[in-house]
């Protein structure tokens, strides 16, 4: 109780701070404008979704080595997680995109690694669903949760050398990446903060609701 | 081991041997799909209708054709590789097979290579059989080794993952739908190598300068032959 209620406590602060200083700290970027704010919003959605992911993958790892229940809860919380971020970074990206490409999508290996990886983990969320419930799904998501984090450097490696072959011409002021400033990147690491705060305190919720759900179900079952 | 493996094989397949598991279910497969003709026939069919329909939608223009039909070829053959996947567990499903396979002392992973094998093959033959009809209809040149070998290992490749997940599939509620879902994410790195080498072949470059995508297929070939080998026991786990 008392952890779910410092995690929200410190992802609220944290969130308060990191959107003040978004737009009364942070200088505007002398290139892309406002539209360059939503940078310290997409980035950290992007890193804690990869984060996410891995928690999936070791976790699943954990899960068929010892068979704990609590390391799949914690898979599954991930997972779902890690779909909502990747979601949010997507359309984020997108929205960044128009302003400062001219164009919603381009199929940087970045974009593709992204979407395949969204596709990924919600294949993931509907394995899950679909899959006869209790200990097989587990079983069948925890392999999936290997398997896709396997593919996502070799999708990478593809979706690089695909773009060397087919280049995009619409990348402009992005391409290069220069240092951020100070102040800028003051403000990135306080919103990185902020994020992995509320990936935390949404990781211990829904474990505790996963955990909750299984034995609301055991009790049933019990009564029956 | 001196238990007596079941002996329902006529003929063909050795009965010892460390690999002895791996023949006996790919030849047993062999075996069924020579007698039902379930798999090989409808898909050869399903597949020489999707190069049909390409040419049908596609701008028919011989000079665009070169940068067209490698995506014909390999929407075909994806297709035709997943409606085969879907079939690998399906009679094993619907008649209690999988059950006695899991009776056998034989190793998981070994049971694997041998389903594995089974699905590999039934798709090389389609192909075998397509990419004549491919090249005939689009007017591509069919002797060109470099094209083979791509198509060889990115079919290894759908067979290692597609074995993994049609395995998982079969056992899901809205299976033919949740195969894709789960194939084409995890395939996309072979798809987008076998495209850009079948490009390359057709536009009549040096091996040399698509090799990199034929090593990026092997590599993914032995990574996930092995990691789907490794984790085929957890899926077929009673």
């Amino acid at each position: 109780m008392t952890l779910r209620v410092s995690l929200l406590g410190l992802s609220g602060a944290l969130m308060l701070a990191a959107t003040a200083m978004v737009f009364l700290y942070a200088p505007t970027d002398a290139v892309l404008g406002v539209s360059q704010r939503i940078f310290y919003v997409h980035v950290p959605l992007a890193l804690v979704g990869f984060l996410a992911f891995a928690v999936v993958a070791v976790c699943s790892v954990g899960y068929l080595w010892k068979g704990s229940e609590r390391m799949d809860n914690t898979a599954y919380a991930a997972a779902e997680i890690g779909v909502l971020f990747t979601s949010l970074m997507l359309i984020t990206g997108m929205l960044w995109a128009k302003p400062a490409w001219g164009v919603w999508w381009s199929w940087s290996p970045q974009l593709t690694t992204s979407l395949i990886l969204w596709f990924l983990y919600a294949a993931y969320l509907m394995l899950r669903a679909y899959a006869p419930p209790g200990e097989t799904a587990a079983r069948y998501a925890a392999v999936l949760g290997i398997i896709g984090f396997i593919d996502v450097p070799i999708v990478y490696m593809a979706a690089r050398w695909w773009r060397d072959l087919h280049p995009n011409k619409v990348l402009g002021p992005l391409a290069e990446d220069s240092a951020l400033e100070p102040s800028m990147l003051l403000t990135f690491l306080v919103s990185m903060l902020a994020f992995i705060a509320l990936f935390s305190w949404l990781m211990v919720e829904r474990t505790t609701l996963r955990e909750q759900e299984i034995q609301v179900e055991r009790l049933r079952y019990a009564h029956e | 081991m001196s238990a007596e493996r079941p002996r329902v094989l006529t003929t063909g397949a050795p009965k010892t041997g460390l690999l002895a598991p791996v023949v006996a279910v790919l030849w047993k497969d062999l075996l069924l799909e020579s007698r039902t003709r379930e798999i090989v026939t409808p898909i050869l069919v399903f597949s020489l209708l999707v190069i049909v329909i390409f040419n049908f939608v596609l701008d028919p223009n011989p000079r665009l054709v070169s940068s067209v039909a490698p995506g014909a070829l390999w929407v075909a053959f994806t297709f035709a590789g997943l409606l085969g996947l879907n079939r690998t567990f399906a009679l094993e499903k619907e008649r209690g097979g999988m059950e006695g396979l899991l009776l056998t002392p034989a190793g998981r992973d070994l049971l694997y290579f041998g389903k594995m094998l089974g699905a590999f093959l039934f798709m090389l033959v389609v192909e075998a059989i397509m990419l004549p009809a491919f090249s005939a209809v689009f007017n591509l040149p069919l002797v060109e080794p470099g094209l083979w070998l791509v198509v060889v290992l990115a079919t290894f490749g759908f067979a290692a993952v597609g074995t993994a997940f049609s395995a998982m599939a079969v056992n899901t509620r809205a299976r033919e739908i949740l195969l894709p879902v789960l194939f084409f994410p995890v395939a996309a790195p072979v798809i987008i190598a076998a495209a850009e080498a079948t490009r390359a072949v057709y536009a009549g470059d040096a091996f040399a300068d698509y090799s990199q995508w034929i090593q990026l297929i092997a590599v993914y070939d032995v990574i996930f032959t092995v990691v789907a080998a490794a984790t085929f026991e957890f899926i077929v786990s009673e």
